[in-house]
């Protein structure tokens, strides 16, 4: 397979009057071949939605971005403006996760969708109208025709996920950012969302950056996952390596901490503490001060991305004591 | 009198359709729901947005006048117009709100917080109100540090900490929870669960737990209820029914649960479409138009015509459906019991 998106080393600071506030990123290394669904999970501001939002360099203005994107070969973080525009909605596409606030609310879902096959494609509004309708059955929406005339209110949750999938997949990407598309739906809901995701995927051919905080949902959806802790990608492996045999104490305590897979009633293991400052700059390894395995080696030296096994890499000193 | 402490009893509650004119055209959020939980039990009451299980929770708080049937606490009726007796009420019955941030004044510090209950139903003052709010905090898991800080200081946990310690200040025998953990993250969610484990067992609570997560109620819950459209469609112990479902609705909300494994995402969604509208009720089974089994079995009329009665199939377990017997998990544990599926044609 094909190296379609590879990120290397990217850091993102934030800064005010000329000082770092925050550093939201400290060096994320991860890559997406052509047609592979890689998962990024990980608790609120580990940075997996930034991951996201930098490869399209949707950044805020008071964001710095460093390392190396490289998306078909072309370097995302030198590109101008005019030529990020060509790839944004055409070749990345992304998907939000409430799509109740994704789409202008006073023009109809199919005006919206159509102007984006009219900027990238070339098409007039007709041709693009049809389109549109041609997407909109695909992504599973009964009556194309009527539902392209309504307003986003006009339509539930679902609904609007689905034409949210078909905006994103009009031109045809080859890579598709799904930051929590599920999050904001019901189960049954979800369950359909992520079967049309997985149908359009094998279809077109696309790879998929799907970011979550639910393991379990990752595990179900992605052939890799990359576990982030407080801006560092700290395991990062195959799907059944991964969640079969966590390498990083972080990702085990994830897993255990999930109330399906214990006895009913009894305590889940849980880790103390809170997660690090986004400014907190301690050597040695992030999760440290939590983790239930940690030595003095840990404070001091900061563990490194290594292979643990085939498929698999832990940013751990004590990964073989897993 | 039974040891009961919270029963519902054809519990319905309507609301008016806002420009619906002279018609005076309303929908039932909630229609029919029969519940009971002993003393010290935890029932689990999941659905769908939409399903009614809010609106159970607000009626059982006093929040909104039922429209039919009656809420009984502790043997007294809730519907009662003794205003001191509704103090009590209000003091006895507590909720957990699922927006931590949303539940509290951004503009109060931690002690205040949980020192309002407190004045507010006169339980403490002075030093002694200042030593119940610390053993409050400790309850919780929170400690002194915590006590003059704003809510935008707190993290989300700590915030629903303080929510918890706000519920139990007033000493109440029944918390309802809201989704108490569908704002936060897993780590916390599972601190979250541990602590109201810990005070059940600890203050002898009641709960009635409302959540659309199948493995939060399952981790919480001795007797569960499955919501759809406004009744309850399923119910029994937690174990038996998680372990056996036998209403169809149960089953694919079962198996939309997720971790499933990768290959299940290639077959077909295990139920299509959306829930209807309370405004558009479909005849017959309120199911039947998003019903699996209705099409294994070939689309039985009985389904489109016939509302279909609760009975037994099981110990102290009752599904609506014409064909609860027809329902097996694969691989699933052995079905209960079931009663024969009632004559469709006499009706009910």
């Amino acid at each position: 397979m094909s190296r379609l998106l590879e990120i290397e080393d990217l850091t993102v600071d934030f800064s005010r009057d000329g000082r770092v506030t925050s550093r939201a990123l400290r060096g994320v290394s991860l890559t997406v071949d052509a047609g592979e669904a890689v998962g990024v999970v990980g608790e609120t501001g580990c940075g997996k939605t930034l991951t996201g939002l930098s490869v399209l360099r949707m950044l805020p203005d008071n964001a710095t971005a460093s390392g190396r994107i490289c998306f078909e070969g072309q370097e995302m973080l030198e590109l101008s403006t005019r030529e990020l525009r060509s790839i944004r909605g055409r070749r990345i596409s992304m998907v939000f996760q409430s799509p109740g606030t994704s789409f202008n609310p006073v023009f109809t879902v199919g005006y919206q969708i159509g102007l984006v096959a009219e900027r990238h494609l070339g098409v007039g509004r007709k041709e693009g109208q049809a389109l549109v309708a041609e997407t909109l059955h695909a992504v599973g929406l009964p009556n194309p025709e009527s539902v392209m005339r309504f307003y986003p209110h006009e339509l539930s949750g679902g609904m609007l996920q689905r034409a949210m999938i078909a905006m994103a997949i009009i031109c045809r990407p080859s890579l598709l950012i799904a930051d929590e598309p599920t999050t904001a739906l019901d189960v049954t809901i979800a369950q359909q969302i992520l079967r049309l995701l997985r149908r359009l995927q094998r279809e077109q051919g696309f790879g998929v950056f799907f970011i979550s905080h639910d393991l379990d949902l990752v595990g179900d959806f992605c052939d890799r996952i990359a576990v982030l802790y407080a801006g560092r990608v700290v395991e990062m492996g195959a799907t059944a390596q991964l969640l079969g045999r966590p390498r990083h104490p972080y990702t085990r305590a994830l897993l255990e901490a999930l109330p399906g897979r214990a006895q009913p009633g009894a305590p889940l293991p849980t880790v103390p503490g809170a997660v690090p400052t986004a400014l907190d700059d301690a050597p040695g390894c992030p999760f440290a001060p939590r983790c239930p395995l940690v030595v003095e080696r840990c404070f001091e030296e900061r563990p490194v991305l290594a292979s643990v096994g085939p498929d698999q890499a832990a940013a751990c000193h004590r990964w073989d004591a897993l | 009198m039974s040891s009961n402490l919270l029963e519902l009893t054809g519990v319905a509650k309507a609301f008016p359709v806002p420009g619906s004119g002279r018609k005076r055209a309303s929908i039932r959020a909630v229609d029919g729901v029969d519940l009971t939980i002993p003393q010290g039990r935890v029932f689990g009451l999941v659905g769908e947005s939409g399903s009614g299980k809010t609106t159970v929770a607000r009626c059982v708080l006093g929040l909104t006048p039922l429209s039919e049937g009656s809420i009984v606490f502790d043997g007294i009726d809730l519907a009662t117009t003794d205003s001191g007796v509704r103090r009590r009420l209000r003091r006895e019955i507590q909720i957990v709100f699922q927006q931590p941030m949303a539940a509290l004044n951004p503009r109060m510090t931690v002690d205040n917080l949980i020192a309002e209950p407190l004045t507010t139903h006169h339980l403490a003052r002075g030093a002694a109100l200042r030593e119940r709010v610390g053993a409050l905090l400790e309850d919780v898991g929170l400690s002194a540090t915590h006590l003059h800080r704003y809510p935008h200081e707190l993290s989300g946990g700590q915030a629903q900490r303080v929510v918890v310690a706000r519920a139990l200040a007033s000493g109440p025998r029944l918390v309802v929870l809201d989704e108490p953990t569908s704002a936060l993250d897993i780590v916390v969610q599972a601190q979250i669960l541990n602590l109201l484990v810990e005070l059940r067992d600890e203050h002898g609570l009641t709960y009635l737990l409302i959540s659309h997560d199948l493995s939060v109620v399952r981790h919480l819950s001795d007797r569960i209820g499955v919501m759809y459209l406004g009744r309850i469609v399923e119910e029994g112990p937690a174990e038996q029914l998680l372990d056996s479902p036998r209403h169809p609705y149960t089953r694919a909300l079962l198996a939309s649960t997720r971790g499933r494994g990768s290959t299940t995402l290639d077959e077909p969604p295990p139920i299509s479409g959306e829930m209807p509208s309370t405004w558009d009720l479909p005849s017959g089974c309120r199911f039947h138009t998003r019903c699996a089994l209705r099409e294994e079995l070939g689309r039985p009329t009985a389904c489109e015509t016939t509302d279909p009665a609760s009975v037994t199939v099981g110990t102290r377990h009752f599904a609506a459906c014409h064909f609860a017997d027809h329902v097996r998990v694969a691989g699933g544990g052995q079905p209960g019991p079931a009663t024969p599926a009632p004559d469709p044609s006499k009706g009910d």
